[in-house]
């Protein structure tokens, strides 16, 4: 009998190909206990931290009232009471997605979260932030009303400005609703979630050191 | 009839109507923005330093 089939043994991953290959480096970089942890840091025990998980809150009732409003389309939306809430519940979600997500920013640029190898966690953060003004921008051109149709007229001059309106045509609503509804969801879920487990994965940033201290890792991260 | 601290908040936050704006040189911010925006610093100091509560599972 092999080290394989012995119930309880502890069996070495030696399988081949590619799919044995990504699951050791998944399992290396995010072990279970850090994919899901049951504890956190002590120092995370302050209000500024938790605006990263009111971020996702927020983003996760614009994604789940976003869907709702395709589903339904714009006859529902406008013209029942059930479809304004739902187009008032995605606009303030929104709202408060973008104010919690700048001050996460805030609260992480003063404690310089880029330390201990996290600079890509930052980055994809930063790129997350642009993409969701993108988006806002996009929603802002589907609401089928005179708001949209001027912030339509006065930004294609910007965007031929820079040369990228005969691929990005603020005028073309079909093309704008689904950069809305489908490649900026996308982009930035992808982004966020590639933004949580790198978060996952090196821990949460510690407060920056007192003078005179030689670490800024107080606890140990591995 | 409103009270004046009705009338005083009313304003900022009425947005049925023309905006108001605010003008500094080359900047322009309308009231309701640079409300949103006050807000948002109230609420990242309060998070600073109000004290959080102490829970469980914490090393």
């Amino acid at each position: 009998m092999s080290a394989r089939e012995q119930p309880g043994a502890t069996e070495p991953d030696e399988a081949s190909g590619w799919t044995a290959a990504v699951r050791r480096r998944a399992v290396r970089a995010l072990p279970p206990d850090k994919l899901l942890p049951d504890t956190q840091p002590r120092y995370m025990a302050s209000w500024i931290y938790v605006f990263g998980v009111l971020t996702l809150a927020a983003f996760l009732v614009a994604l789940g009232s976003g869907a709702v409003l395709a589903i339904q389309g714009p006859a529902w939306w406008h013209t029942s009471g059930i479809g304004h809430f739902f187009n008032s519940l995605h606009l303030w979600s929104v709202e408060l997605f973008m104010a919690f997500m700048v001050i996460h920013l805030w609260g992480k640029f003063f404690m310089a979260a880029w330390r201990g190898r996290r600079a890509l966690t930052w980055i994809t953060g930063a790129v997350a932030f642009l993409g969701s003004i993108g988006t806002a921008f996009t929603g802002y051109l589907a609401q089928q009303n005179l708001d949209s149709q001027w912030i339509a007229v006065e930004s294609k001059d910007a965007l031929n400005a820079v040369g990228i309106g005969a691929y990005f045509d603020p005028m073309n609503f079909g093309q704008m609703l689904m950069w809305h509804i489908v490649l900026l969801p996308a982009v930035v879920g992808i982004l966020i979630a590639a933004h949580l487990l790198m978060v996952r994965r090196r821990g949460i940033v510690p407060p920056l050191p007192l003078p005179g201290t030689d670490t800024d890792e107080p606890e140990e991260q591995p | 009839m409103p009270t004046i601290a009705h009338a005083a908040l009313a304003a900022p936050v009425d947005l049925n109507g023309p905006g108001h704006y605010l003008n500094w040189g080359v900047i322009q911010i309308s009231v309701a923005n640079l409300v949103v925006i006050a807000v948002m610093v109230v609420v990242f100091l309060a998070a600073v330093l109000l004290p959080f509560p102490k829970g469980r599972g914490r090393k």
